[in-house]
């Protein structure tokens, strides 16, 4: 099988997508000719013009609230914000407009619409090119939120995404995109939307992870195996809708949980993880639910010394790995 | 920007529907949707004092500029996004007076949200009524939207979007007119211009005096009209979607006109609107205006006009029983449609 980087797999499915649907349509800033400022729309606007892959004025609401009338009247259409820390001026068009369409209607008219956002840390991207905002959509019914880390999970997730009848928040960990390589078949495939998948089976302690996160709990789980610690590490890929089962099912197993994500810890998504585990699983619990997330400061400052400080790595995660384990 | 001012008289007001290739027919069916809008207007009114309606919003003041508009779509051809004041659009278009008052009163058989919004949020797909939410402008981008859609498959649908003048102060109004502008898209933006957003004035809400003037910014034309004309809103209209269907892109449209009553049924204009405004502004009444220019042509007689009051006034009554004998929606309803079901 080839092996593809993450941005790679993105592109693939983006070309896949626009060839297969006509009425796949992209819309964004500097996207077109220009192939976008991570290269994800590269070759693009060359292969399907610029009614297709559509260059936008800079206007985050304007693209999401075109994109949603765009949907309204039948096309596909995938919007990019080109760094998730501008998604907040399209905030009252998601929220409002894209999430509510269908709800508001009885179901009557839909918003097939994919918002793509480079979010996370780690790049020395300073307070507006590093933040997570998963935290923010997660509390809104009526969208998806979808955070995949592989190649291979990037480019099935985002052909579902692109296939789904609701708006879906399609989070790409600016990180990964050429850091993770991995294995991507020839072909079309899709990895449905609300599944997460157990990355690694153990069966001390449950991580429960996602972004670069999920990363960055795999090292710490290889590198504690050497003690004798056998983790289980489950990647939500999909933040909303949860995948309930196979969290909870890994709970039980090991009946011990370190949540990591790279968000701030107060009112971050592993709040929402460790109510649903108190709620369901409390019996099968035999440790206090661990949260490991950065400190409430905006993230990041832009000087490497203070972003390292700030940010979670490997050995941050291998301590709390510890702690919980010899709880 | 350009301005169009009706002026009238027997003879000019006789050329004037034929000029604009309306027919006597036609003429007195717009006359009959302002008269409905009218009639369901005053009863919801009656209904919210009587605690029988919750909230209500009125257009009334607003009939000459939302059926002269809505009389020029294509009706089911073209989109619609109204906002939460455009009953009189919305039955121009071809909603129902019973769906008006299912809206009102948010039955389970409200087609437009079976009664999850607001009353007066319509939406219809079969009609292209697209629902709207509560949130001032946000229906703006959307039409582009919708006008970016239609170019890209070549359909001939324009997209009318209708919204007051306070709407025109948000990022979502530079937004989404400026997309439009830069795609040349077939799509029709029309401000209702009732001089107040609930109590702010026009003068605190811009420094300009036209919100017309606006359009230069985007590179399309603004036209200022007299949205208590009938006549001359329907020909603006009318040129503005001949424009956008022939490739020609958007307008502009300032509808001057005045809103009779409090914001909502919540508001109390006392506060910041003088009784002598507001009495000054009934004396340019759209309906009682176009009725004067219609008796004058010979169009209508006071026979044909009192037959057409009864029958108006016949349709909300039934409306209003239809709607209060219509149930509510099942409590567990409240759960669904948050995602597609299929
Ligand atoms: C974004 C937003 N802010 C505030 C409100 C509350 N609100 C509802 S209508 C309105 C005034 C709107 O005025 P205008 O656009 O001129 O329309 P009009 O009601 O005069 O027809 C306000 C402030 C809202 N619905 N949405």
């Amino acid at each position: 099988m080839p092996i593809k980087t993450v941005i790679e797999a993105l592109r693939e499915a983006l070309f896949e997508e626009m060839q297969r649907d006509e009425r796949v349509v992209l819309l964004g800033e500097d996207i077109g000719l220009h192939g976008g400022v991570f290269r994800a729309t590269e070759g693009l606007f060359q292969a399907f013009g610029e009614h297709r892959v559509i260059d936008t004025p800079l206007a985050e609401s304007g693209i999401v609230g075109v994109a949603i009338g765009a949907a309204i009247n039948g096309l596909r259409p995938v919007a990019e914000i080109q760094f998730a820390d501008y998604i907040y001026s399209a905030m009252d068009q998601i929220v409002n407009e894209a999430a509510k369409l269908r709800y508001r209607s009885n179901g009557t008219w839909g918003c097939p619409l994919v918002i793509r956002a480079p979010w996370g840390a780690g790049v020395h991207g300073g307070l507006y090119h590093s933040q997570s905002i998963e935290a923010f959509f997660a509390h809104v019914a009526g969208l998806k939120v979808v955070a995949p880390v592989t190649p291979y999970d990037v480019k099935g997730l985002l052909k579902a995404s692109i296939r789904d009848e609701d708006p879906v928040i399609f989070l790409e960990h600016k990180k990964t995109y050429r850091l993770i390589k991995g294995e991507v078949p020839e072909g079309d495939y899709i990895v449905p939307i609300g599944k997460a998948e157990v990355k690694r089976e153990g069966s001390d302690l449950t991580v429960i992870a996602y972004g670069l996160m999920l990363h960055y709990s795999l090292e710490a789980a290889e590198k504690v195996a050497k003690e004798g610690i056998d983790v289980e590490v489950v990647d939500l890929r999909t933040i909303l809708p949860l995948d309930k089962k196979t969290i909870l099912a890994s709970v039980r197993k090991t009946g011990k949980v370190l949540i990591v994500h790279e968000d701030n810890k107060t009112g971050g998504f592993g709040g929402e993880l460790a109510g649903l585990i108190t709620e369901e699983a409390f019996e099968d619990l035999d440790g206090p639910i661990m949260r490991l997330a950065v400190p409430d400061v905006p993230m990041m400052p832009f000087n490497a010394v203070l972003e390292d400080f700030l940010m979670l790595n490997p050995e941050k995660i291998v301590a709390a790995i510890r702690q919980l384990a010899a709880y | 920007m350009i301005s169009k001012q009706g002026t009238l008289t027997a003879k000019q007001e006789e050329g004037r529907h034929v000029a604009l290739g309306l027919s006597v027919k036609d003429l007195l069916e717009m006359y009959d949707k302002m008269l409905l809008a009218r009639a369901l207007d005053e009863r919801m009114w009656l209904l919210n004092r009587q605690g029988k309606a919750n909230f209500v919003v009125s257009g009334q003041g607003h009939e000459a500029a939302q059926v002269g508009s809505a009389y020029a779509l294509k009706r089911g051809v073209d989109f619609v996004l109204t906002y939460y004041r455009d009953h009189a659009v919305a039955l121009t278009v071809g909603i129902s007076a019973r769906d008006v008052m299912l809206s009102t009163l948010a039955k389970a058989n409200d087609p437009s949200s079976a009664g999850r919004q607001f009353p007066a949020h319509y939406s219809f797909p079969p009609l292209r009524i697209v629902s709207v939410s509560s949130a001032v402008a946000t229906q703006i981008p959307h039409a582009s939207g919708i006008a970016l859609a239609s170019k890209l498959k070549g359909e001939e649908a324009v997209t009318i979007v209708y919204f007051g003048d306070g709407a025109t102060s948000k990022g979502d109004f530079h937004e989404g007119l400026n997309f439009a502008g830069v795609h040349k898209l077939p799509v029709v933006f029309f401000c209702e211009n009732n001089l107040y957003a609930i109590s702010v004035p026009l003068s605190k809400q811009m420094a300009i005096q036209d919100v017309a003037e606006r359009a230069k910014a985007y590179g399309f034309p603004g036209v200022v009209v007299d949205g208590n004309d009938v006549l001359a809103v329907y020909e603006v209209t009318k040129e503005a979607l001949d424009r956008a269907r022939s490739g020609g892109g958007p307008t502009l449209i300032d509808a001057k006109t005045y809103r009779f009553l409090p914001h909502t049924s919540e508001d109390d204009d006392r506060r910041y609107r003088s009784r002598e405004e507001v009495e000054e502004w009934k004396k340019r009444d759209p309906i009682e205006r176009f009725r004067r220019d219609l008796l004058q042509a010979g169009i209508l007689t006071e026979a044909l006009d009192q037959e057409a009051r009864k029958r108006t006034a016949a349709e909300a009554e039934d409306a209003v029983e239809f709607g209060q004998k219509s149930p509510d929606p099942d409590p567990k309803d409240a759960l669904r449609y948050v995602y597609f079901e299929g």
